[in-house]
């Protein structure tokens, strides 16, 4: 393995004793103190996440829209100047290559935020299947990127600054003159909490991962790690490449239809994608709760009266619910004939079948919208 | 010095488990710096009463939210009591991991194994050269 990665806050995470872990190719943070901590912080308070790993592809030129048309799952067209999208790149199979969020700077200017252990690939990718007029520019080295995310997000950063941020609609954007320079602030985030994503140059980080710290110190917000955005990610049931997703992994067994283009098509994929649904083998994610004791972790085989059937893709003790949750492959046969919300398996852990239950995702309920915004 | 808690009444082992003789029981658990660097602590699967464990080798299950590691007896014994309490409550184990969050009453049958076992002051050593 070759040297790892850091961010510029690299020593601000070890000064606030943050525990390391590779992740990406980066050395980040997996927690600073006790992630049950920084999950509850996000849930009730806040919390302020580094995620500078991840990469920021920026997209322009008269054919930069119909380029991303063709590379992503999702309408490009119709997405409006500030507004964000979800949407997936897949590969000509239909397995998807990674999976990203969309803005819409301008009518001919899109960015990308790409997951960091993906940046070189869709880098390679997205300039081998770009159209004419398209320019690219891998904008991951120089941008930095902060998460803060939970309820009192709409307290600290108007106090810092950004009032309007409280008028921004979830999956909107807008840029904001902030810490001493232009920050593209979003209201979206990975954790199933209302909150924004920040983009920054590198320089300011530092001074803007501190201010916001202090600024939120009054509100409990609290330096967060990848260990608690994986909890709190999975209690929103969002997917996780690498976990969820992968390249021989179609974005609708992953349950991720409402982000494809169907009926449309024409992205890279499109046919082997529907194709893949008339298959006998075309598989199905599931939430699910253990009713015994155990945690289900990635790799876990599921068991459907007693014979696998598929495979655990994330598990953890859900803090906010008191129990172990996880999401996990099983045949779309077995999913659609009573394998609905209630069925019963199991999963075997360490050689033995822990019984669990099939329930409804996200496994907390959705953001409340109405107090994502000022009410 | 340490920074984690060592106490004196107990020895040691390289898996940073503790043993604790007072009489006639003897109780197993994982040390100070083991919590420490497991973070909460969410699960425990511990063998069942009765039930042989063998020094140096894996006897149970202690995750944290992120990680699962095995738990490694520092002496031969049978199982004769397991913290019930640790089912609901394993944050016990970060809580007190030298007192109610022990894990196991055993009855070693090996004596001679309690010399190879680490000394507070061994412990401490061998804490302190890890960490470097």
């Amino acid at each position: 393995m070759g040297a790892l990665a850091r961010t510029p806050l690299y020593d601000v995470h070890r000064e606030l004793g943050a525990r390391l872990v590779e992740f990406g190719g980066f050395e980040m943070p997996v927690q600073y103190g006790s992630i049950l901590k920084e999950h509850a912080a996000v849930r009730e308070q806040a919390g302020l996440f580094d995620v500078s790993h991840m990469g920021q592809i920026e997209i322009s030129g008269p054919g930069a829209i119909a380029s991303l048309e063709r590379l992503l799952t999702c309408r490009v067209e119709t997405l409006e100047p500030g507004r964000v999208r979800y949407g997936l790149l897949c590969n000509d199979e239909g397995g998807v290559v990674d999976d990203v969020t969309v803005y819409r700077r301008d009518p001919q200017s899109v960015m990308l935020c790409v997951n960091a252990s993906n940046v070189a690939r869709v880098d390679a990718w997205v300039r081998d299947k770009a159209g004419p007029e398209t320019s690219i520019d891998n904008a991951s080295e120089r941008t930095g990127m902060l998460a803060l995310q939970g309820p009192a997000s709409l307290e600290i950063l108007p106090a810092l600054g950004a009032k309007e941020v409280t008028s921004l609609a979830r999956f909107q954007f807008a840029d904001f003159d902030l810490f001493g320079t232009r920050v593209t602030i979003s209201s979206t985030g990975y954790t199933g909490a209302p909150g924004f994503e920040l983009y920054l140059p590198n320089a300011a980080l530092v001074s803007a991962f501190r201010a916001i710290l202090e600024a939120g110190e009054p509100h409990g917000l609290l330096p967060a790690g990848l260990g608690a955005r994986d909890t709190l990610r999975l209690e929103a049931a969002l997917p996780l490449y690498g976990h969820e997703l992968d390249d021989t992994t179609t974005p609708l067994e992953a349950g991720l239809g409402r982000f494809v283009k169907r009926k449309r098509g024409g992205y890279i994929g499109a046919q082997a994608v529907e194709a893949r649904e008339t298959q006998p083998d075309v598989r199905a994610l599931v939430g699910f709760e253990l009713t015994e004791r155990g945690i289900a972790r990635q790799g876990a085989p599921i068991l459907w009266d007693g014979a696998p059937v598929g495979v655990v893709t994330s598990g953890a003790p859900s803090p906010t619910l008191g129990k172990p949750i996880g999401l996990g492959y099983v045949p779309r046969r077995i999913a659609h004939e009573g394998g609905g919300v209630g069925a019963v398996f199991a999963v075997k852990i360490r050689g033995k079948a822990v019984a669990a239950r099939v329930v409804e995702t996200p496994f907390v309920s959705k953001i409340d919208r109405k107090a994502d915004r000022k009410s | 010095m340490s920074e984690y808690t060592i106490p004196d009444d107990s020895l040691y082992t390289e898996q940073d488990e503790w043993i604790r003789s007072d009489g006639a029981r003897t109780f197993v658990g994982i040390t100070d710096y083991a919590q420490s660097q497991l973070g909460d602590i969410v699960f425990v699967e511990l063998p069942a009463v009765g039930s042989m464990i063998n020094k140096d080798e894996p006897y149970g299950v202690i995750e944290s939210v992120k990680a699962v590691s095995d738990l490694f007896a520092p002496v031969t014994g049978e199982v004769i009591a397991i913290n019930e309490e640790l089912n609901d409550a394993p944050e016990r184990i970060n809580e007190d991991c030298y007192g109610d969050g022990w894990l196991l009453e055993i009855a070693p049958t090996e004596d001679s194994e309690r010399e190879a076992l680490l000394e507070p002051s061994a412990y401490t050593k061998f804490l302190a050269e890890r960490d470097e």
